[in-house]
């Protein structure tokens, strides 16, 4: 810290300046700094280094270089999981970038219409279970699936489709869907306020302009409302990236470390979770944990890179 | 007001999508007051004079420390957003009033934690904080919530501090009062309104976090709420007075700050959206 302070005591005495002494600079950083570098960034550093080594049952550590990672990529004994946690991990992603963020985007739009009457109670209460905690969440809605209180099949029933009912957290074909759908359900409001607040911003000089050319509802929102929040959209979409790539809460609360049933439900945060601290049988190994985080690390810098260079870069030629 | 077929559609929609979002919530609620034999002959009648039951809270209270985990989450929380508006403020302020070599640089460095994931540090977390004699204490969780909620803080306070008028500090200068006081007496009482904003992104995410306190502080009577309720329910799942009970326990409190702050709460995530 004391070489990131150091040149502004120089460069501060050349500018004419407004106060005597750069101290304060210092003195006003200096916590931040310290509580973000030490409990944030060296831990993330620290935890790259120490992918980079083995321990054994005495606790001795040994430099393996990408040994673990050869390991968690080729392994027979962790591959499989891996992959299996990775490609669960993108389906979970990939339904909340269709469900989430379009259910999102049509509330957004509808909550943005001119004059709506309550607009502001709707959006109070639809982004209400986001407030929530995940495992409340979880707990809830394994409570209302679960065929023994026999809710959701009654429901189901009401509307005429109880034959469609089945024990969808339990079942392996269904149950990753089911847990991506009940962290749909809980932060669908984050993109509808933060796509709400990006159509509020859009003038109406330019809405009517289209109006008056001639353009119908469905051409203003395709030509004009949509291009102007893209870069909304590829905020959310970034946001949705690192949320996912990093859940565990959820699976954890409702189908426990083993994200059962055979895995099934099993994404990076529970792989995590297990190889780190281990689980029954399995005994936790903290330099392979470390391992699986900067596998993860990897993953979501990947996709901040792609984010930052190619997605937001096209987003403001397009704007602009 | 006009007769639309149109709006009425809108307002259907809307109505749906609103019972869809608070339905399972009532539920629990309303369940968490009946006898065992109401929850599941009527689930979704509402508790009245046959029905009406506590005894899912009276065994909550009596096989855990509610009280105690409750207490754990409004003090993890609270020094942690004191501590990171206070810490947050003072560096916003030094990097946007100050020009000095390094300054972009820094707040770049700042940056990396708002889209890099704190928790995939947990390992090195772990191994400090048995290092430092810390696991099992709310220091631990205070100490990395703190460090987790800083970087977005000093971007929200950064822009906030930016619209707040020249003048003000320049007159106070001209008057030579040292830049703590400029700081303390001036700038700091007057971001108060950006704490709303700052608290929507901080104080959620750490009440309901599960990770750090699994991985902290899982034991000891230092559980937070979230980890009380989950290991609870992880104990009674079979007795569903209790479980609904202690749901709505844990529900109860985040919706009646919800439901009172809204308005703030909504305002601060739409402004900061805008950005």
């Amino acid at each position: 810290m004391t070489d990131l302070t150091a040149p502004s005591v120089q460069s501060t005495d050349v500018v004419p300046a407004r106060s005597r002494f750069p101290l304060h600079i210092a003195v006003f950083l200096a916590p931040a700094l310290a509580i973000y570098t030490l409990f944030s960034i060296y831990p993330l550093i620290d935890t790259i280094r120490l992918s980079l080594y083995a321990g054994d049952e005495t606790g001795a550590r040994s430099f393996v270089g990408l040994q673990n990672f050869q390991t968690l990529l080729s392994d027979p004994n962790w591959s499989g999981q891996f992959w299996n946690a990775l490609r669960n991990n993108l389906v979970f992603f990939a339904i909340h970038m269709v469900v989430q963020n379009g259910i999102g985007l049509g509330l957004a739009m509808l909550l943005s219409l001119p004059r709506l009457t309550g607009g502001s109670v709707y959006r109070t209460l639809i982004f209400l279970p986001t407030m929530l905690s995940v495992v409340i969440i979880g707990f809830i809605w394994q409570l209302i699936l679960n065929p023994l209180w026999g809710i959701a099949p009654s429901l189901l029933k009401a509307v005429g489709l109880g034959s469609f009912f089945g024990p969808w957290l339990g079942q392996e074909s269904t149950a990753l869907l089911t847990v991506s759908l009940i962290s749909v359900w809980q932060f669908v409001g984050i993109p509808m306020m933060l796509i709400y607040a990006a159509l509020l911003n859009i003038p109406d000089d330019l809405l009517d302009a289209a109006t008056v050319d001639g353009a119908g509802p469905f051409s203003v929102f395709w030509f004009v409302r949509l291009p102007l929040i893209l870069p909304t959209l590829g905020v959310v979409s970034i946001l949705t990236f690192v949320a996912n790539f990093n859940a565990f809460d959820l699976i954890y609360a409702v189908k426990g470390a083993l994200a059962g049933p055979n895995f099934s439900t099993d994404i990076l945060g529970t792989f995590f979770y297990r190889t780190f601290f281990g689980f029954q049988l399995q005994v936790g190994s903290p330099t392979m944990g470390a391992a699986v985080a900067t596998a993860m690390l990897v993953i979501i810098l990947i996709g901040v890179l792609i984010y930052l260079f190619g997605v937001q870069r096209r987003l403001q030629r397009h704007t602009f | 007001m006009t007769f639309r077929p149109g709006r009425i559609a809108v307002h259907i929609a809307l109505i749906l999508y609103t019972i869809l979002a608070l339905g399972p919530i009532l539920l629990i609620l309303i369940n968490a007051f009946k006898t065992r034999r109401a929850i599941f002959a009527d689930p979704l009648g509402l508790p009245n004079g046959q029905t009406w039951t506590t005894i899912g809270f009276d065994r909550v209270f009596a096989n855990s420390d509610f009280g105690l985990y409750f207490f754990n989450s409004l003090t993890v929380t609270l020094v942690s957003l004191v501590l990171i508006v206070l810490i947050g403020a003072m560096a916003a302020w030094a990097l946007t009033e100050y020009k000095f070599t390094g300054n972009t640089l820094l707040s770049l460095y700042l940056a990396i934690g708002i889209m890099v994931p704190i928790r995939l540090g947990s390992v090195s977390i772990l191994r400090m904080m048995v290092e430092l004699n810390l696991v099992n204490t709310l220091t631990a969780l205070i100490l990395v919530y703190v460090a987790q909620g800083l970087p977005l803080a000093i971007l929200i306070l950064g822009e906030f501090i930016q619209q707040i008028p020249k003048d003000l500090r320049d007159a106070a200068r001209c008057d030579g009062v040292s830049e703590y006081r400029i700081f303390f007496s001036i700038i700091l009482p007057l971001i108060s309104p950006a704490i709303a904003t700052v608290a929507v992104f901080t104080m959620v995410p750490v009440w309901n976090d599960l990770w750090f306190p699994l991985i902290l502080a899982p034991g000891d009577g230092k559980q937070t709420i979230t980890l009380g309720v989950q290991q609870f329910i992880g104990q009674y799942v079979t007795d569903w007075n209790a479980v609904l009970a202690s749901l709505t326990l844990a529900i109860a409190p985040v919706l009646v700050l919800y439901l009172l702050f809204s308005r703030y709460l909504v305002r601060g995530l739409t402004a900061g959206a805008v950005k």
